[in-house]
C-alpha cells in the first residue's frame, strides 16, 4: 500500500468539478483506497459472474474448457511430473491432454491439491472424468478467483502506480476511471469466470512485465514476460513488441552486446527454471513442445474475426493450400504486418510507443497467425486497455466489437445474460457522469464519420437480437456467425491501422519539442 | 448497448442529478442481473405461486387456495401487483403461472422473469430517494444514493434471497418525501396504500396518525374537522379499494386470518437480533443457575419459535410472552416519539420518527424476521449524512444489520458475495463520510440547511480547522472494538467452531450472531431514543 502513498505525493492533484463526479469521495483518500474499493467491486462482479454456467456444463462426452482444466488438475496431482505431457495408459492425450506450457501444469498441480483437500472425488484419476457437482464447480471457480486476486489485481496496481507516476496534471478521478476499466474488462471476466480459463494469470504477468518496462526495470520485465509465455504460449503475440523495444533500448546503451547478453541470461534462466523437470533429455523437451504447437487443428477454429476466417467466405484457404504452406503463408503475413511497429520501436523506443507496439503486434498475430481462437482477442485487448486513457473512444469501440466477436461463443455457454450485463456495466463506467474524457484526435471519426459509426452500432445491436431470436436459413447454418465475424474483422482492421499510424506518428511531436527546446 | 456517445468532450459528461441517479440505478441493475442464478430461498417459490394463483383463480379464491403450502398472506394490493405481473409472466412462459404444473418450477425463464420484476420494481425506491434528496447539495445526494440504491442489504434480501423489499420501502420513501415537503394528504394516501401492500409496515401507523393529526388536521374546529374528514376519507377509500372486494364477498375474516398468523412463535427460526434474544438468554441463564443451586426446574416442552402449543410456556422461569404483551411494549417504546410528534410536529424530523418506530417494532415485536431491519436502515440513510454523529451511528447500524442478514445466505457459493457486498458498503461509507465531514474546507464551502445550523450552534462559523476536525467522522474506541468483535464472531462461526467443536452445538454460531448483533441494534435504539428525547 505504500506504493499508493508514494503515488499520492507525486501527483499533481486536480479537484475541479469533483462535485459532479460519481465517485468524488472515492478519490479523496488517495489511490490506495480507490484501488481497494474498485478491486472489491471488480471481485464482486467476478464472483457474481461465476455463479453462471461454465463452458460445456452438462454436455458430455467432451464437455468444455472447464473439464479440460479440471482434467489437468486430475492428471498433474496423480501422475509423476515426467508423464504429464506423455501419452500413456493413464494419460490419454486425446482427451483434453495438457497443451499449455509447464507453468500451467504447475498451476494445475497447486489447484489440484486444493481441490483434493476439499473434494477428493472431483480430481480422482479416471473416476472423475466429466465430474460435475456443486462443490466441484465452486472450488474450481475459486481457483480462478484466487488467481485473479493474486496475480492480475496486483499487476494492475503495479501498472497504475508506474503509469501515473509521472509529473504533470493528473486528475485523480481519471486514475480511478482507468483502474475501473482495467479491472472491469468485460471480455476477460466473461472468459475467465464465465467460460472458464486462466487468462488472468498470463495476462497478469504480461501487465507486470509492461509495468516493469515502464519503470525501467528491464530484467524484471524479462522474468515476468517469460513467466507469462510459460503459462500460455499465446503470450507470444506480444513477443515482437518486447523484443524490439528491449532491442532498441539496448542499442542505445554503452555496451549493447553486454545488455543483450544480460537480458538473454535472464530469459534463459527463467525458462530453465520453469522447464527444469523436462531438461533431462532432448526427447522430453520435444515431447512437451509438440504438445504446445497445435498445428493439426487447422488454420482457424469455429468463427474467428481474423483475416483467414473473414476471407474464407470468398477464398477457401483450407482447400486451396496444404497445411504446411498455410503455416508458412500465415507466418509470413504475421511477420510482415508487425514489422512496421517493430522497426519503429528499434529505431526510437519509448514507453508510449511500446504500448502501441504491444497492441499492434498482438493484433497482427490475431489477424494473421495460424490457429487463432476467438478468445485470443483478449490479447490485443490488454494493451488497448492499458492505453485506454490515450484514446478512450477507440478503446470503447474496440471493446464493443471484441465482445461481439465472442458473442456466439458465449451464447453457446449460456452466458448471454452476463454478456449484456457486463457490456452495459462497461458502458456505464465508461460514461460515468462527471467523468472528464480527454479528447484526443479520434482517427475513427476521420475515417468513418459519426453517421457511419452510428449505423454500425445499430447494425451490431440488431445482430445481437437476430442471433438470439432467429434461426439461420438451413442452407447457411453459420450465416449469422459469418456476418458477425466480418463486421468485427473490418473494425479490428480499422483499429489496428489507426494504432499503427499512431505509433509512427509518435516520433513527430517529440522532434517538434526538441526543436522548440533548441530554439 | 453502446450508446453512440463517442463524441468525447472536454467538459463534464452530462451530469444533471437525474442522469446521475439513473447511473447509480443502472450500475446496481447490472450487478443484480449477474446475481440471477445464485441461491434463492423458498420466498422465490412463494412469489411464483402467488403469480400462479392470482392468474389462474378468480379473486374469490385467492385467500382460500391451498394448492401450495405457500399461501397468499400479503394484503390485497400486493395480490393485485402479482396479478399485474402474472400477465407478463403468462406471455413469456405459461408454465410460470400454472397452478399445479408450475410448482417448484425453476427453469431459466422463471428465474430471469422474477429477477427482472424485482429489478424493475426497485424503480419506486429510485423515485422515493430522489424525492427525498432533491434539494440537497450534489455531494451529499450521491453519498445517500450510494447508501440506498447500492444497499448491500437490499442486494442480499431482494436479489439473492428474493423479496420485493426495495419496491415496498420505495413506497415508504415516497410517502416520507411527501411529508417532508408538507404535502400531508399525499403522504397519508401513499402510506395507506403501502399498508395495503404489506401490513408489517403498520408499526409506524401510530406515528403517522399522531403526526398527521397534529400537523394536518389541527387548527380550528371547522378547518380541523374538515381536514380530518378529508384525510380519513382518503385513507378509508384506499382501504376500500384494497379490501372492498373481499368485504363484498364476505371473506374478510379469512383474509385477516391469513394476514395475521398468530399461531407462529415469539421468534423466527433464526432469532432476529432483538430484545427477545436477551429475554430468552436470561431465562436460560437463570434456569441454569437455579438448577446448579439445586432447584428443580422443568425443561420447557414448547419452543419459542414454534407456535403456542396449548398452555405450555417455552420459558422455564420468566413469564410467558403473548402477542398482546409485545404490542404494549412496542407502544410503550414508541410513546416518547409520539409525545414529541404531538408537541411539535416538524416535517424535517418525521423521517427519524418513522425510523424509530420501525426500530421499536423490530426490537419488541412478535415473530420478527431479521429482514425487517431493512425497514429502518434504508430510510435512516436519508438523514445519515446530516451530522457526524448521525453518520457514525448509521455506519455502525448498517454494518450490524447487514451482518445480521448473513445467515440468510448459508450456501458456500454466496459466501463471498455477501462478504464482498458488506466490505464494499463499509469502505464506501467510510470514505464517503470521511470526505463529507473531515475535509474542513469542503464542509464550510457547501453548507446546507441542517449542517449549517449545527455549525452555527457550535460557533465554528469562522471554520477553524481544529474545531471541524474534532467534529469530523471518526469512530470511538467502543465502536471499533465492537466491529472487530463482529469479525471475531464471523471467524468463530465459520472456522473455529467447526474445527474445534465439529457438529456439536451446531446452533451456537447462529445464536452468537443473533446475540452479538442484538447489542448493536439495542445501542442504535437507545441512541435514537436519546436523540429524539433531547431534540427540540
Amino acid at each position: 500500500m505504500d506504493k499508493g502513498k508514494k503515488m499520492k505525493e507525486s501527483e499533481t492533484v486536480l479537484n475541479d468539478g469533483d462535485d459532479y463526479n460519481c465517485w468524488w469521495w472515492l478519490v479523496q483518500k488517495g489511490t490506495a483506497v480507490t484501488f481497494v474499493t474498485i478491486a472489491l467491486f471488480g471481485f464482486l462482479i467476478r464472483v457474481a459472474v461465476s455463479t453462471y454456467p461454465y463452458s460445456g456444463a452438462g454436455n458430455p462426452p467432451k464437455f468444455g474448457d472447464y473439464e479440460a482444466q479440471r482434467h489437468w488438475m486430475e492428471i498433474t496431482i496423480n501422475l509423476p511430473i515426467r508423464e504429464w505431457y506423455r501419452n500413456s495408459s493413464s494419460n490419454d492425450l486425446s482427451y483434453w491432454g495438457l497443451d499449455y506450457p509447464p507453468l500451467t501444469a504447475y498451476q494445475s498441480f497447486v489447484h489440484g491439491l486444493f481441490l483434493r483437500f476439499f473434494h477428493p472425488d472431483s480430481v480422482s484419476l479416471f473416476a472423475s472424468r466429466g465430474h460435475e457437482s456443486y462443490l466441484g464447480k465452486l472450488l474450481m471457480r475459486w481457483t480462478v478467483l484466487s488467481s485473479d486476486a493474486l496475480i492480475f489485481f496486483p499487476s494492475v496496481l503495479y501498472f497504475v502506480t508506474v503509469y501515473y507516476n509521472k509529473p504533470g496534471r493528473i486528475r485523480k478521478s481519471d486514475v480511478a476511471w482507468h483502474i475501473a476499466l482495467l479491472l472491469l474488462n468485460p471480455c476477460l471476466i466473461l472468459i475467465d469466470h464465465g467460460h472458464f480459463q486462466f487468462n488472468c494469470i498470463s495476462l497478469g504477468f504480461t501487465i507486470g512485465a509492461v509495468a516493469a518496462i515502464l519503470s525501467e526495470k528491464d530484467l524484471v520485465a524479462c522474468v515476468f514476460y517469460c513467466l507469462s509465455l510459460n503459462h500460455k504460449q499465446m503470450s507470444a503475440y506480444f513477443a515482437p513488441a518486447f523484443f524490439s523495444h528491449l532491442m532498441g533500448k539496448c542499442l542505445r546503451r554503452k555496451h549493447p552486446l553486454l545488455q543483450v547478453l544480460k537480458l538473454g541470461l535472464y530469459v534463459l534462466g527463467t525458462f530453465a527454471a520453469v522447464w527444469w523437470p523436462y531438461l533431462y533429455s532432448t526427447n522430453s523437451i520435444l515431447e512437451v513442445l509438440s504438445r504446445l504447437a497445435p498445428f493439426e487443428r487447422g488454420l482457424f477454429e469455429d468463427y474467428v474475426a481474423n483475416f483467414w476466417c473473414a476471407t474464407s467466405v470468398l477464398i477457401k484457404w483450407k482447400r486451396l493450400l496444404t497445411t504446411d504452406s498455410l503455416k508458412l503463408v500465415s507466418f509470413t503475413a504475421t511477420i510482415i504486418t508487425c514489422l512496421p511497429s517493430m522497426v519503429q520501436q528499434i529505431k526510437s523506443p519509448s514507453n508510449r510507443g511500446f504500448l502501441y507496439a504491444l497492441l499492434n503486434s498482438s493484433f497482427s498475430f490475431y489477424l494473421f497467425s495460424f490457429q487463432v481462437h476467438e478468445k485470443s482477442i483478449l490479447l490485443p485487448l490488454l494493451p488497448a486497455s492499458l492505453l485506454a486513457m490515450e484514446d478512450p473512444s477507440t478503446f470503447k469501440w474496440f471493446v464493443q466489437f471484441a465482445m461481439l466477436s465472442m458473442f456466439p461463443l458465449l451464447c453457446r455457454d449460456d452466458l448471454a445474460a452476463p454478456y449484456f450485463a457486463l457490456l452495459a456495466l462497461f458502458t456505464l463506467i465508461f460514461n460515468a457522469p462527471g467523468q472528464h474524457i480527454v479528447k484526443e484526435n479520434n482517427f475513427l471519426y476521420h475515417y468513418l464519420g459519426t453517421r457511419t459509426m452510428n449505423f454500425i452500432l445499430c447494425f451490431s445491436a440488431i445482430l445481437h437480437i437476430v442471433y438470439l431470436t432467429m434461426h439461420p436459413p438451413e442452407k447457411y447454418p453459420f450465416l449469422f456467425e459469418a456476418i458477425i465475424m466480418n463486421l468485427c474483422f473490418s473494425q479490428f482492421v480499422l483499429i489496428t491501422l489507426g494504432s499503427n499510424i499512431k505509433q509512427w506518428m509518435l516520433n513527430k511531436p517529440v522532434k517538434l519539442e526538441i526543436e522548440k527546446k533548441h530554439n | 448497448m453502446g450508446k453512440p456517445k463517442l463524441s468525447s468532450k472536454q467538459d463534464h459528461n452530462s451530469c444533471s442529478p437525474k442522469t446521475t441517479i439513473w447511473w447509480f440505478y443502472l450500475v446496481s441493475a447490472c450487478v443484480k442481473v449477474l446475481l440471477f442464478p445464485s441461491y434463492h430461498s423458498t420466498d422465490f417459490e412463494v412469489h411464483r405461486n402467488w403469480l400462479a394463483l392470482t392468474h389462474s383463480l378468480p379473486l374469490s379464491q385467492w385467500y382460500f387456495d391451498n394448492t401450495s403450502p405457500w399461501t397468499l398472506d400479503y394484503p390485497p394490493f400486493f395480490a393485485y401487483f402479482e396479478r399485474f405481473l402474472s400477465f407478463f409472466a403468462s406471455l413469456i412462459d405459461p408454465k410460470i403461472v400454472h397452478l399445479q404444473e408450475g410448482l417448484n418450477y425453476s427453469s431459466n425463464t422463471v428465474v430471469y422473469f422474477q429477477g427482472v420484476t424485482v429489478v424493475l420494481s426497485d424503480l419506486s425506491l429510485l423515485y422515493g430517494v430522489y424525492g427525498l434528496t432533491r434539494n440537497m447539495d450534489l455531494r451529499k445526494q450521491k453519498l445517500i444514493w450510494s447508501l440506498v440504491i447500492w444497499s448491500p442489504m437490499l442486494f442480499i434480501v431482494d436479489h439473492v434471497h428474493f423479496q420485493y423489499n426495495g419496491f415496498l420501502i420505495g413506497i415508504l420513501l415516497i410517502s416520507l418525501s411527501y411529508l417532508e415537503e408538507g404535502r400531508d394528504l399525499m403522504g397519508g394516501f401513499v402510506f395507506a396504500a403501502l399498508l395495503c401492500f404489506k401490513h408489517l409496515f403498520a408499526v409506524a401507523a401510530p406515528v403517522y396518525f399522531v403526526y398527521l393529526l397534529r400537523h394536518y388536521c389541527w387548527g380550528g374546529v371547522l378547518r380541523g374537522s374538515s381536514r380530518l374528514l378529508i384525510m380519513g376519507g382518503t385513507v378509508a377509500s384506499v382501504f376500500a379499494v384494497a379490501f372492498g372486494p373481499f368485504f363484498y364477498l364476505g371473506q374478510i375474516e379469512q383474509v385477516i386470518r391469513r394476514l395475521f398468523p398468530f399461531g407462529r412463535g415469539l421468534c423466527h427460526a433464526y432469532w432476529a437480533p432483538n430484545f427477545w434474544v436477551f429475554y430468552i438468554m436470561s431465562d436460560k441463564g437463570l434456569a441454569f443457575m437455579l438448577r446448579k443451586l439445586g432447584v428443580d426446574i422443568k425443561t420447557p416442552a414448547a419452543s419459542f419459535t414454534a407456535g403456542l402449543v396449548g398452555d405450555s410456556s417455552p420459558f422455564s422461569i420468566l413469564p410467558q410472552i403473548s402477542p398482546i404483551v409485545t404490542f404494549i411494549m412496542v407502544l410503550l417504546a414508541l410513546s416518547p416519539c409520539l409525545l414529541k410528534a404531538w408537541k411539535n410536529p416538524q416535517p424535517r424530523r418525521i423521517s427519524r420518527w418513522i425510523v424509530y418506530a420501525y426500530t421499536c417494532g423490530f426490537l419488541f415485536g412478535w415473530h420478527v424476521h431479521e429482514k425487517a431491519s431493512l425497514h429502518f436502515v434504508i430510510p435512516l440513510s436519508i438523514v445519515a449524512a446530516q451530522t457526524p454523529e448521525d453518520a457514525r451511528h448509521y455506519f455502525l447500524l448498517s454494518i450490524v444489520s447487514c451482518y445480521s442478514l448473513f445467515p440468510l445466505l448459508f450456501e458456500a457459493q454466496e459466501y463471498p458475495i455477501k462478504v464482498l457486498l458488506l466490505l464494499l458498503h463499509s469502505i464506501l461509507m467510510w470514505s464517503g463520510f470521511s470526505a463529507q465531514f473531515n475535509d474542513g474546507t469542503e464542509t464550510a464551502r457547501v453548507p446546507t440547511g441542517y449542517t449549517k445550523k449545527k455549525l452555527d450552534q457550535f460557533g465554528s462559523k469562522g471554520s477553524s480547522n481544529a474545531a471541524l476536525k474534532r467534529r469530523g467522522f471518526a469512530l470511538g474506541w467502543i465502536e471499533r472494538i465492537y466491529l472487530v468483535g463482529l469479525v471475531v464472531v464471523e471467524i468463530w462461526g465459520q472456522l473455529l467452531h467447526p474445527l474445534l467443536l465439529g457438529d456439536k452445538l451446531a446452533f451456537a454460531p447462529l445464536m452468537l450472531i443473533s446475540i452479538y448483533c442484538a447489542f448493536g441494534i439495542m445501542y442504535s435504539w437507545i441512541w435514537q431514543l436519546r436523540s429524539i428525547v433531547i431534540s427540540v
